[in-house]
């Protein structure tokens, strides 16, 4: 038997073995953020990861990782598909932070930060957007003073997901005023329990407040809370972005993952052709809509695994995530358009009796996938991404 | 199943394409587009003879290079970039394919040699282009071996030794070897929108046929199937080459001061189809490794080629609309691919023909077709 063949033997069994009945199949996943409680099987299912550094599996172990190979870790995600296990934890400390500090932090900043996101101690949110730094965030304003051993940090942050439970927020400040726009930003780690944070959610459109104003008043950062150097925290910044990217679009860049888990943005169009329509109710035109998407989304995966293939090796995402992220969200956003679109009236429901959970949960889905093509960088910014740096077409 | 190319296949698109770019130049295809044979004699020969290509996938029993419909994909997807006029397409890949799948074994022994040798041209006589489902409904077998009917479009039938005819009789579709030059043949080439394949009008009446084989309901879908996925193939190709012809010719035409490439209209025109291209790609490859191995899913060739029609003809209206008026003009050469991508975005079905098969085919698998209900 091959190495992985054992591997995935031990994998299962010790799975099995080990995952609660509370976290199978879809509902809440545990963020790591210390100002929730979680139930106590997702507690559970967290720690009993953790301590195999199977949250944050492709991890060096030193830093709290599983120190799997690429091909492990496809295997852990495949077997925990099987039993319908969710991901023990999730947050952009994992996703985003954590992969971005592995390659810029420093010795000492990789293990006071990556070993507590990896036990699921500490859940982050992104301080980048401003009131007037969107799509052209490199005209951020949000002034960091050197103050010798620590920042004093004066602005404000807009769209933070997550702030109100966070506990670090990942930022990028204007440290240079007088330098060109893109030479003057740092990165730096501000945590959110402080006199000079305050946070206020936002109420979205599709009635949650996922996200915040955060305003940074005399709020603090330490120095060795810098990362990288002063005045180039941009190139990081990036970096970061294609990493949330990547996941946006689904490319992983281990070539796998667990399943998502939403209750709903996962109703496939199968299902709801199969439960919705008969052959008489579905007009030609919208059976060729039908049958396009599929072919696209049949097209996505399939490009998916070729480039997941060829990137092997190369572990850090490339320009070309703004590929899939620019395909992926218009895809996604779309499955949710002929999901809703399928099922007619039904698919109008909000609450009430009258609507089933999965038709309340595609009116919600169809309602809040219109961010992801808003979200990590709009898609023309993301045309914009391809046609500078994947077809070298002049400014 | 095979997912990505081997090093040998890429070794050999190296192959094929080093040979059509300095056979197969634009200046080679507008003199091949205008002649009335359509392809250079001599191209052909040392095409089917030093560089083995059109047996790539007969079998090796058969005098081929035992090769599948990777590396016919391989070399069509070049053919495509570089618009080869000849009749590979007609002979090894349409007549092929029918003989492989519906000839008997003496039949096969006896023509699939001199297709792969090149030694003679055949093609593929089906009486419809659009659509499987309605192959048969103008050749007909009238008494054994006699055959009378009119095919409106065949490729290559100008230059055909062999003419393979799908007629329908009583007891299903026949295959028939048909001669050029028999008694009641008469062939006569169309003028296409697109000069780069040759079209013919093949009418039959009473003629002498041998029956070779029948083609099943489920040999006709499958040829159908190959052909598109070659077809497919070819179609990436020619998109790929005005992509990038396109996308060069935006860096280099300056208006307003500065490289047309630079204004975002074209820039997210050139970012999207980027993206249709490499979806496409994916899908096209993934339907030779499919048929190659016998596996996947049963619509991938008709996904195959709905992308690809798609794709082409987005690729065509790109490469003309952003080189402005140039693009209209004769002189230059986008107007050859653009041809070509028109006449294969219809042929052997459009992309609304394919991605309503594919449904029917999701359908029929998950069993809630109507017809099957319960
Ligand atoms: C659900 C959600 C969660 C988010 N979470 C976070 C978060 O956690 N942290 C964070 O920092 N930010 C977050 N954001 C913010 C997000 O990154 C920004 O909304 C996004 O970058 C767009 O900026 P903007 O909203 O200012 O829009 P603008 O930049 O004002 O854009 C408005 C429109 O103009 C277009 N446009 C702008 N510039 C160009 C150009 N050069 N070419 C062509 N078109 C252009 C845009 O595409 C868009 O259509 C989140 C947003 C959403 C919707």
């Amino acid at each position: 038997m091959s190495d992985l063949s054992v591997f995935r033997e031990e994998t299962r069994a010790w799975l099995i073995e080990n995952c609660p009945e509370g976290v199978k199949g879809p509902g809440v996943v545990h963020s790591g953020s210390t100002k929730v409680t979680f139930e106590k099987d997702i507690q559970l299912w967290m720690e009993r990861m953790a301590d195999r550094g199977w949250t944050v599996p492709a991890w060096p172990k030193e830093y709290g990782g599983g120190g799997l190979t690429v091909e492990q870790t496809r295997v852990l995600f495949e077997e925990m598909n099987e039993i319908g296990a969710r991901p023990p934890l999730i947050n952009m400390g994992t996703r985003m932070f954590g992969p971005t500090l592995l390659e810029f932090g420093t010795e000492e900043q990789k293990q006071r930060h990556l070993t507590v996101i990896a036990k699921g101690g500490a859940a982050w949110c992104q301080g980048y957007s401003e009131p007037g730094a969107g799509s052209d965030l490199a005209s951020l304003r949000c002034r960091a003073e050197d103050k010798g051993d620590y920042f004093l940090i004066n602005g404000q942050k807009i769209w933070t997901s997550g702030a109100q439970y966070a506990d670090w927020m990942f930022c990028l400040v204007r440290t240079d005023f007088d330098a060109a726009k893109h030479s003057g930003i740092s990165f730096v780690l501000v945590p959110m329990d402080q006199e000079g944070v305050t946070v206020k959610p936002i109420s979205l459109i599709s009635g949650n407040s996922p996200f915040c104003e955060t305003f940074l008043d005399d709020a603090i950062a330490e120095k060795r809370d810098l990362v990288g150097t002063m005045n180039e925290g941009w190139t990081i910044g990036k970096r970061l972005l294609q990493h949330e990217r990547s996941g946006q679009g689904g490319l992983s860049p281990t070539a796998a993952r667990p399943k998502p888990v939403g209750v709903t943005i996962d109703l496939e169009v199968d299902d709801v052709l199969k439960d919705y329509v008969n052959d008489s109710t579905i007009s030609p035109a919208l059976r060729d809509e039908v049958i396009d998407w599929k072919m696209r989304s049949a097209a996505f995966r399939l490009t998916q695994k070729r480039a997941g293939e060829q990137a092997r090796d190369g572990k850090t995402p490339a320009d070309t995530t703004s590929v899939f992220k620019l395909y992926g969200s218009t895809l996604a956003q779309d499955r949710q358009e002929i999901v809703v679109r399928l099922m007619g009236t039904q698919g109008l429901g909000w609450e009430g009796d009258t609507f089933s959970t999965d038709e309340i949960g595609a009116a919600r889905s169809w309602l809040s996938s219109k961010a992801v093509t808003i979200y990590g960088g709009t898609n023309e910014v993301q045309a914009n991404i391809i046609a500078k740096r994947v077809l070298g077409l002049p400014d | 199943m095979q997912t990505m190319y081997t090093e040998e296949q890429e070794q050999f698109r190296e192959v094929v394409a080093r040979f059509l770019r300095v056979k197969s130049t634009a200046g080679d295809v507008r003199q091949l587009m205008a002649s009335s044979e359509g392809y250079d004699v001599a191209v052909w020969r040392q095409l089917c003879g030093e560089v083995g290509l059109a047996g790539t996938h007969i079998p090796e029993e058969y005098g081929g290079a035992g090769f599948g419909p990777v590396e016919l994909g391989i070399v069509s997807e070049e053919m495509g970039r570089y618009l080869y006029c000849g009749p590979f397409f007609a002979s090894s890949v349409m007549a092929g394919y029918a003989l492989l799948n519906g000839a008997t074994e003496s039949y096969k022994s006896a023509i699939l040699p001199d297709i792969a040798s090149g030694a003679k041209i055949a093609t593929l006589v089906l009486d419809n282009l659009n659509n499987p489902g309605e192959v048969g409904a103008a050749l007909k077998a009238t008494k054994e071996h006699v055959v009378s009917g009119i095919a409106s479009i065949v490729v290559d039938a100008h230059i055909a030794d062999l003419l393979i005819v799908a007629a329908s009789t009583p007891d299903g579709l026949g295959l028939y070897l048909v001669n050029a030059g028999s008694e009641g043949l008469s062939i006569t080439p169309q003028e296409a929108l697109d000069p780069t394949r040759k079209l013919s009008r093949v009418s039959l009446s009473e003629v002498r046929a041998e029956r070779i084989g029948w083609l099943t309901e489920s040999l006709l879908n499958q040829t159908w199937d190959q052909i598109c996925s070659v077809l497919a193939h070819e179609m990436i190709g020619g998109a790929q080459h005005l992509f990038e012809s396109t996308l060069e010719y935006t860096k280099v035409r300056v208006q307003f001061g500065r490289p047309i490439g630079s204004f975002q209209a074209l820039k997210h025109r050139c970012a999207d189809l980027l993206m249709e291209l490499e979806f496409a790609k994916a899908a096209i490859h993934h339907a030779a490794f499919c048929l190659a191995a016998s596996e996947g899913e049963p619509y991938v060739a008709s996904m195959a080629k709905a992308m690809a029609s798609d794709t082409y003809m987005e690729a065509a209206r790109a490469g003309v609309q952003l080189r402005g008026g140039i693009g209209f003009t004769w002189e230059e050469d986008t107007h050859l691919w653009y041809k070509r991508a028109k006449s294969s975005e219809v042929f052997m079905g459009s992309a609304h023909m394919h991605r309503e098969r594919m449904m029917t085919m999701i359908e029929r698998a998950s069993g809630h077709d109507t017809g099957e209900q319960p």
